[in-house]
């Protein structure tokens, strides 16, 4: 059972870097526009990132 | 000083840049697709001056940095084939939906800690033993209680609120559940037990913030297009000077201030008229259908529109002191259904709370008699609970109501309260206004009777006049080529004259004309030689409205139009439409008081209208509907707003709100099923994590999928 040891701490930083990813799409709007962001794939020259309009 | 590079000396004209203009918002309803953001985009970032262009598509909007005036902005884009609506920047409010971000925050975050925790307790679950067992709940608890006490805040203060006032609601025992089962399951682990309900207190909160997160997002999205509509009015007025004319916010007026009110445009306060001759449509105010005639001195009233040419006004009243605001002072007197109302929810609550209390209190004494250990009875109480968590039914309402929100949306509803919907299914008398919500300010004419040489003359007058019905009969008679006149005089307030070929004719009011007296006096009139025409005339009826009618009262619905028009015109449009209660010359008081008098006799009177006469009404009644165009205040009163132009679809919106009450008790009976097979194996101390656990899910699920009904026609 020593591979506890590991794979706990791993799998919990993980995790953490679920959680610290979501907060930050979170604090750059990226839910401000779902559907306009799932159609600017479709634009072949985005213009920018949706922080700066 | 010099600077040492020449990256210093630009850095100034940098930090000049940044300072960029404010946001201009507009609103683009025919934004659709990729192919709108890119053209858009382009092209106005390709106008000199724009700094950046944005389009939101989920909002249909564009915001665009920029020096420019927002006309130019529009003609851009009316020029590239998209009408856009500038945006009132101080009614939109701040945005940035904080509420929003804050739930969806806590629900990742309990998201994420579930789906750990879990994983832990399916090592438990699958026979972990002795240390391993106490280590994977020590783990647990160290990602379960911060999660817990992060992400169940507003479950706790919404619990809080309520003991404070003496009430039960839903969440008072998912609180109480969250909490037990969290403190619990850490003294069980502490002593080295062998259940613990971390899972289950994380996934309570997880499940139960999607909830909360659903009904609030559709919430949200109807009170920013709801505000969008407020926006879209420019609180703007034109004000005279000795310098010439500016552009003022209404606010800045006051008395004496000398006003001109463009055609078509609002009268911003009260005042008395400066120019010779007007005319207004009242309809906001009184009902009225017909245009107004004014002379010079007469009161004009906030709300009036003006008809005729840009007329001009010296404020007698504004702001607070006008009769717009005082007629819309009386709504905040008035007593408000809403208020008195209890969702199906809270009345779910109110018998389900204390139930649920009073079964885990029983089973505690019912163990502590039975073996006198009372760390296992607590434990088994506290799973009674835990079993018990309205999950399900935290879920039961708010799933169901997203929907049908989120359907009626794309229907062109606001649904702008979160009980609207049960209250409308409710619902047995719909009273109609008439003015505006039925009919919309255009005029038709039956003109059948007339040749076409007098169609053509006709037309020809009534091009030469300003008056506003002589302008509807000239839209009307588009068709026809005006007839060549000479000598063409307008007589203000009266009519036209003119002479056709050696002929005098004349279109105006039937008394100027020689009409007989009666009825017909107030109507238009054609004279060609001594012949003289009445021509008459009926409001338009709004689009969609028969369709509409036609859907109510075969829902069963009981109709009656309320309008404060004359008794005449208020039964030629309940006659042509089919409805047989109606009445007109209604004040505002006595639009209120008949619903007050069917509210007293149980019909639950639901109130579609538009102007500040029916304010009251729709405060008032069990529920209410505005259509778009309707006055801000009108639209504020009421629960639901039309967006669309037609009211074809109101009979769906009465629909879906019955078919939502129906899957919301449907969800009750389900949450209640799975209850009923779970307590008395909890009861019995039968109950474990895992079973917990699956109970949850199950039950959540399956009531989700049930509320995903309702986008299926009934």
């Amino acid at each position: 059972m020593n591979v506890l040891v590991f794979l706990i701490p791993v799998s919990l930083l993980l995790g953490t870097l679920g959680v610290v990813a979501f907060a930050w799409t979170l604090t750059t709007d990226q839910y401000d526009d779902p559907e306009g962001e799932a159609s600017r794939i479709l634009i072949d020259e985005d213009t920018g990132r949706p922080d700066q309009s | 000083m010099t600077a040492a590079c020449p990256a210093c000396v630009a850095a100034p004209a940098a930090i000049e840049l940044a300072q960029m203009p404010d946001a201009v918002q507009l609103s683009v309803p025919a934004l659709r697709c990729a192919a709108c953001i890119s053209a858009i985009e382009s092209h106005l970032n390709a106008l000199p001056d724009v700094m950046t262009a944005r389009v939101n598509l989920s909002l249909k909007r564009v915001e665009v940095r920029t020096d420019l005036p927002t006309s130019d902005i529009t003609q851009a884009l009316a020029s590239i084939g998209y009408d856009a609506y500038p945006l009132d920047a101080a009614a939109l409010g701040e945005d940035g939906d904080q509420a929003g971000r804050d739930l969806l925050m806590r629900m990742g975050l309990s998201g994420f800690a579930m789906m750990n925790v879990m994983l832990l307790s399916v090592a438990v679950w699958s026979g972990a033993v002795g240390a391993t067992r106490d280590l994977f709940h020590l783990i647990s608890a160290a990602i379960a209680i911060p999660c817990v006490a992060y992400a169940a805040q507003p479950f706790f203060r919404n619990a809080a609120r309520a003991l404070k006032v003496g009430r039960l609601n839903m969440d008072v025992p998912i609180s109480l559940a969250i909490v037990l089962a969290a403190a619990m399951s850490l003294y069980e682990t502490l002593h080295g037990g062998a259940h613990a309900y971390f899972d289950a207190a994380l996934s309570l909160t997880f499940f139960l913030l999607i909830g909360r997160y659903l009904e609030h997002r559709t919430r949200s999205a109807a009170r920013s297009a709801a505000k969008e509509l407020t926006a879209l009015e420019v609180h703007q007025a034109t004000r005279q000077t000795a310098h010439g004319s500016e552009v003022v916010p209404i606010s800045a007026l006051s008395i004496g201030d000398a006003i001109v009110v463009p055609t078509g445009m609002r009268v911003p306060v009260d005042g008395t008229l400066t120019s010779a001759h007007a005319d207004t449509d009242r309809a906001f105010l009184t009902g009225e259908s017909d245009p107004i005639p004014h002379t010079r001195g007469a009161t004009l009233h906030a709300g009036e529109v003006n008809l005729g040419a840009p007329l001009h006004l010296t404020a007698t009243a504004v702001g607070t002191d006008t009769r717009l605001h005082q007629i819309a002072r009386l709504v905040d007197t008035a007593e408000n259904a809403r208020n008195r109302y209890t969702s199906l929810a809270d009345r779910a609550a109110q018998i389900y709370a204390p139930a649920v209390h009073v079964l885990a209190l029983v089973t505690f004494l019912g163990w502590v008699l039975v073996d006198g250990d009372i760390r296992h009875a607590v434990n088994v109480a506290i799973a009674v609970l835990i079993i018990t968590c309205p999950c399900a039914l935290g879920l039961a309402v708010p799933a169901v109501s997203t929907a049908a929100i989120s359907k009626l949306y794309k229907l062109g509803f606001l649904v702008k309260s979160g009980t609207a919907l049960e209250r409308l299914a409710e619902v047995q008398t719909v009273l109609l206004d008439k003015t505006g919500t039925l009919t919309t300010p255009n005029f038709t004419f039956d003109l059948g009777s007339l040749s076409p040489s007098q169609c053509s003359i006709a037309k020809a007058l009534a091009d030469h006049s300003a008056h506003p019905l002589a302008r509807a009969l000239g839209r009307h008679l588009q068709e026809s080529v005006p007839a060549p006149l000479t000598q063409i005089e307008e007589h203000k307030g009266k009519g036209v004259r003119a002479v056709w070929t050696d002929t005098d004719v004349a279109l105006g009011q039937a008394s100027w004309l020689g009409g007989r007296d009666g009825e017909a006096r107030q109507g238009l009139t054609l004279k060609i030689g001594p012949v003289t025409i009445p021509l008459t005339y009926s409001e338009a009826t709004r689009d969609g409205v028969p369709a509409m009618i036609a859907g109510l009262q075969s829902a069963g619905l009981t109709l009656d139009i309320m309008s404060g028009d004359t008794d005449a015109k208020t039964r030629s449009l309940a006659d042509r439409l089919g409805i047989d209660r109606f009445a007109g010359h209604m004040s505002p008081e006595d639009k209120n008081a008949r619903v007050g008098a069917l509210a007293d006799a149980g019909a639950t009177p639901c109130m579609i209208g538009d102007g500040i006469n029916d304010t009251i009404a729709l405060t008032r009644a069990h529920a209410s509907i505005a259509p778009g165009s309707a006055l801000d205040a009108a639209r504020n009163a009421a629960d639901v707003v039309v967006v669309s132009d037609s009211m074809a679809q109101v009979p769906a919106l009465f629909a879906t709100a019955r078919q939502t009450v129906r899957l919301s008790r449907q969800n009750f009976a389900i949450a209640l099923a799975y209850n009923a097979v779970a307590v008395p194996i909890a009861i019995a101390g039968f109950a474990t994590p895992l079973m917990a656990a699956l109970a949850m899910s199950l039950s959540s699920i399956t009531v989700l999928l049930n509320a995903m009904r309702i986008g299926v026609k009934p």
